[in-house]
């Protein structure tokens, strides 16, 4: 039940925080990666509010364990793999045609209109399709 | 608007407060593509409460503060449905191919200075750029 609760309050905080800072505003991101045109910086005001209490966090795990139990995510990998690059290529591109990504998108479910409803939609398609495209990413990695 | 700058600030920081509770409560990074993607392609099964309750969290706690507040935030999402589309199944793939988003990737990696993290935000923000270059800068299409 307590995983159940610090999820809800994470997701609200979340959704809070994405509304507020303006990365709902499909205006403002875009201006953010608009920088041959009228360049917005809102986004990294975001990114470096987002960034404080994180690192804090991550200070914090070490030598302790998750309050609701479980263990801390182990240490990333290092490798970067033509999905890592490939998939964040693919994500960049509809980033800067909608300007919208995932976490957004879902904040502004709500008061997004029913186009916020089609990106959704086209979002969780892409979703359900993506391990078939990782699969053959993986095989043709494992050939070459 | 003047201010936009400080409620950047301040939105911000409750996202990297929402990626604290997740982690340092649940021993979990806070993607959304993950949480959501996981969901999804069934691969998430074994704790989809959790990906369900923060996922309830995201959609109802803004309806609900534009609810009470009267707060209508702006939006300005075109209403090309095409492009929608499109962008929709770009960004669904891409984020599960690479394993993350802005949140994951971006807010999640980059504090923990993962090199993996670093690089698919350097990559993702590139394209997005180089998309708008040439998409409205080039050819004014969007």
């Amino acid at each position: 039940m307590l995983r159940i609760l610090l999820a809800l309050s994470a997701g609200g905080l979340f959704g809070t925080g994405l509304m507020l800072s303006g990365m709902t505003d499909t205006a403002k991101v875009q201006g953010w990666l608009d920088v041959f045109g009228s360049w917005d910086p809102t986004l990294a005001f975001v990114m470096g509010g987002a960034l404080i209490p994180m690192a804090l966090a991550w200070r914090l795990t070490k030598g302790r364990r998750p309050a609701a139990g479980g263990s801390f995510p182990a240490a990333p990998g290092q490798e970067l793999d033509r999905r890592l690059v490939l998939g964040s290529v693919l994500f960049g591109a509809g980033w800067g045609l909608a300007g919208l990504c995932p976490g957004p998108a879902m904040a502004s479910l709500s008061y997004n209109g029913w186009q916020g409803l089609v990106f959704f939609a086209a979002m969780a398609c892409g979703m359900m399709a993506a391990p078939w495209f990782s699969r053959h990413l993986d095989r043709a990695a494992a050939n070459a | 608007m003047e201010a936009d700058w400080i409620w950047g600030l301040g939105g911000g920081l409750l996202i990297g407060l929402a990626g604290a509770v997740f982690l340092l409560g649940n021993g979990r990074i806070m993607g959304a593509s993950g949480i959501l993607g996981g969901l999804l392609d069934g691969s998430g099964r074994s704790n989809a409460a959790e990906r369900i309750a923060f996922i309830i969290g995201v959609v109802l706690v803004p309806l609900l503060i534009a609810f009470v507040t009267g707060y209508a935030p702006d939006t300005h999402v075109t209403s090309n449905a095409a492009v929608l589309t499109g962008a929709g199944l770009l960004v669904g793939i891409g984020t599960r191919i690479a394993n993350g988003c802005t949140s994951g990737h971006g807010v999640c990696g980059i504090s923990r200075l993962s090199l993996r993290g670093i690089a698919a935000t350097g990559v993702f923000m590139l394209a997005g750029i180089l998309t708008l270059a040439v998409l409205r800068q080039m050819l004014g299409v969007i």
